[in-house]
């Protein structure tokens, strides 16, 4: 992540910074085509939220953005950098400046938390002992854990404590942009509402750039700068939450104006 | 090679390899495409000294990437305790993220807390939202305090005494687990029937039948290997004949259930711990418990069952392979015909012989069983925990298993058997 003046202008100015382009991607195992021709932009210091129906691809685009599944065509440019063209190095350096969390975290459980906070920095630096425990336990302040929290193992941590772990790894490398994978599913209303609000207080201080794939609809409404929508295959509709209001697509009516959004409508239209 | 867009990724590998170190010093002089310019180069560090009164330049970029250049001198800055003022000048700084921002912060905490009146000047943007942002973590880490590390002798005693809780752990649970297997499945509705015949069948299908061409192989080779060498000794007194006596006690009462104990800790008993451990830690034990059935009974029971009847079994087609293995080799090694072989062999031993050897096998099987379910129950939450406790599974078998089988000859020569 970085954080400079010049760049705070252009956020607010016309010509929006992109993080993330995603251009005519296409993925698909087998006979079954999971993403046809999908393009997306993401841009530096926005919380995009991304939903769309179970099994309509969204972890499919992120594991394919992370590199985890090859595509079957399309480009991918992530910090400014086109993956298919990218050698080890560059890959390697694009790998920096990503976190990921994990729909479970994927903490090492062999690890402790202050020690799985470490692994990214003790592969890629070359930070002496004393300072990267600091940096470790300035993590874990960051993302609201106890220091406490520190020598135990992710088996002895609650749900959203391994929620907050693992976005301390995520955040080892003071990333520029961080993907994270239904962050505040498993948590209760009152801690994903303060897992939003963590999320909405790191953008701001670290300047980060949040991909996030989510099923809440609070957290759609408070955190998220911009949501977009996945249906048939691509993109079905992306922008605030009135523009998912005024969208007439028959699933994405029924996401956002169904029993369960009722209140987003009314707070929205009041 | 790689298509295109796919890569490996073993994130465990991340732990081991050492090749990240190298690729680290290359990372910061390189051009990095889509990122502001000033975010790479060294941060520095300028100082003035004028009495007691400190002030520094910062300048370059402060990051996670590069701030481990200035650590030293930043550390070395806040030991200084004779001044009365620093002054920090930050105008110079083109890039900060976190780490940088707890460096400077770092230093700032530490002359404050000494009394001395800091002055901050220049600050960006990004400054100013960042130092408040780590300012916590700085008071928590200057509160904490390290842990007192104990003496050597203390540490010392304090493993063998917890090694003797665990001791005393294991059998108290061994004898819990033996006790709940007579108990049965059930635990809440009392019903008394509650063995489970298909799941004996095929644990016993898994644990016997599958083990069979293994154990014959392996028992074959080692009567074959006896037999040549107890020939090759006797043939110096002319008393080749008597190899049939040696192989054939020697199998009969040590080595053919001995082997085949072994082996089965090895096989049955890590599979054992491996299965149960696993349930442990995705709570399927505890699913059981509470849909009122005793995960003793439903785990390990039937495997503690097909073991005591395989295990037997298993023994005699050991001795069988092994004396066919010996039987081969005195026939081409030493010219003992098979029929000469069988009839010495029907003079040497007796039932007594045998039955030495077969009383042994049902608590090889038990002393596996258990040994391989106490471990599988203890193991934790993570998957170092599971191959620790596989390891000490098989270890503490085969260990016992030597002990008890000393501890049968033993007895055996006390009662003249």
């Amino acid at each position: 992540m970085v954080l400079i003046d010049e760049q705070r202008e252009t956020q607010t100015g016309e010509t929006r910074d992109v993080v993330l382009s995603v251009r005519d991607v296409t993925v698909g195992f087998g006979d079954t085509v999971v993403l046809d021709g999908l393009s997306l932009d993401v841009y530096r210091g926005e919380i995009l939220g991304f939903v769309g129906a179970s099994g309509s691809g969204k972890s499919v685009l992120l594991r394919t953005i992370l590199g985890l599944i090859r595509k079957r065509s399309g480009m991918i440019r992530l910090l400014g950098q086109d993956l298919d063209k990218a050698n080890d190095e560059q890959r390697l350096k694009v790998d920096m400046r990503q976190g990921v969390l994990f729909q479970h975290g994927a903490l090492f459980s062999a690890l402790t938390v202050l020690e799985n906070i470490q692994v990214p920095m003790r592969e890629y630096l070359d930070l002496p002992r004393a300072l990267m425990d600091e940096l470790a336990y300035l993590k874990l302040e960051l993302v609201g854990l106890p220091r406490t929290a520190a020598p135990k193992f992710p088996s002895e941590l609650s749900g959203g404590m391994i929620k907050r772990a693992a976005l301390a790894r995520a955040l080892a490398l003071d990333p520029d942009i961080v993907f994270l994978d239904e962050p505040t599913s498993g948590l209760d209303p009152i801690g994903a509402a303060e897992f939003d609000e963590l999320v909405g207080k790191l953008r701001d201080t670290m300047g980060l750039t949040v991909y996030m794939v989510t099923h809440d609809l609070d957290s759609l409404l408070t955190a998220c700068d911009r949501i977009a929508v996945l249906g048939g295959k691509r993109v079905l509709v992306d922008g605030t939450v009135d523009d998912m209001l005024a969208c007439d697509d028959p699933w994405v009516k029924a996401y956002f104006r169904g029993k369960r959004a009722r209140q987003i409508d009314r707070s929205a239209r009041g | 090679m790689p298509p295109p867009g796919a890569r490996n990724r073993f994130p465990l590998d991340l732990l081991h390899t050492n090749d990240g170190a190298m690729l680290t010093n290359s990372v910061d002089d390189a051009s990095d495409a889509g990122r502001p310019s000033g975010q790479n180069g060294e941060p520095r560090l300028e100082i003035h000294e004028e009495g007691s009164a400190l002030s520094c330049r910062l300048s370059g970029a402060w990051n996670t990437r590069t701030v481990a250049k200035v650590d030293a001198r930043m550390r070395k800055l806040e030991a200084q305790n004779s001044l009365q003022h620093v002054g920090l000048d930050l105008s110079g700084i083109t890039s900060l993220d976190t780490a940088g921002a707890w460096l400077i912060e770092r230093l700032v905490y530490a002359h404050q807390s000494r009394g001395v009146e800091v002055e901050l000047t220049g600050e960006s943007e990004a400054a100013r939202i960042l130092l408040p942002a780590v300012r916590e973590a700085v008071v928590q880490d200057g509160e904490a305090k390290p842990r007192p590390k104990g003496s050597i002798i203390i540490n010392t005693l304090e493993r063998i005494g917890r090694a003797m809780y665990e001791a005393r752990d294991d059998i108290v649970y061994g004898a819990h687990i033996l006790g709940a297997t007579i108990g049965g499945a059930q635990m809440k509705l009392g019903r008394t029937h509650a063995i489970n015949p298909a799941a004996i069948v095929s644990q016993i299908d898994r644990m016997g039948v599958g083990a069979v061409p293994i154990i014959v192989l392996m028992s074959a080779i080692v009567g074959a290997i006896i037999a040549q060498q107890g020939a090759f000794q006797l043939r110096y007194f002319g008393a080749e004949i008597f190899v049939v006596d040696l192989v054939g006690i020697l199998i009969l009462r040590e080595l053919g259930v001995l082997m085949t104990a072994i082996m089965i800790a090895g096989r049955s008993g890590s599979a054992i711990t491996a299965e149960i451990g696993s349930m442990k830690m995705r709570e399927e034990v505890d699913a059981l418990t509470v849909i009122g059935l005793n995960p003793v009974g439903v785990l390990v029971f039937p495997r503690l069952v097909a073991l005591m009847v395989g295990v037997p079994c298993l023994t005699i087609v050991a001795n069988f392979a092994a004396l066919g293995g010996a039987m081969l080799i005195a026939w081409l090694y030493s010219g003992i015909p098979p029929e000469a072989f069988i009839d010495r062999l029907r003079d040497s031993i007796d039932l007594s012989t045998i039955f030495a050897g077969l009383i042994k096998a049902p608590f090889m099987a038990l002393i596996v069983g258990i040994i391989a379910s106490i471990e599988g129950m203890k193991v934790g939450g993570s998957a170092e925990s599971l191959g620790n406790h596989v390891t000490a599974s098989v270890v503490k078998a085969i260990f016992v298993v030597i002990v008890v089988d000393g501890l049968f000859a033993i007895f055996y020569a006390a009662i003249d058997f």
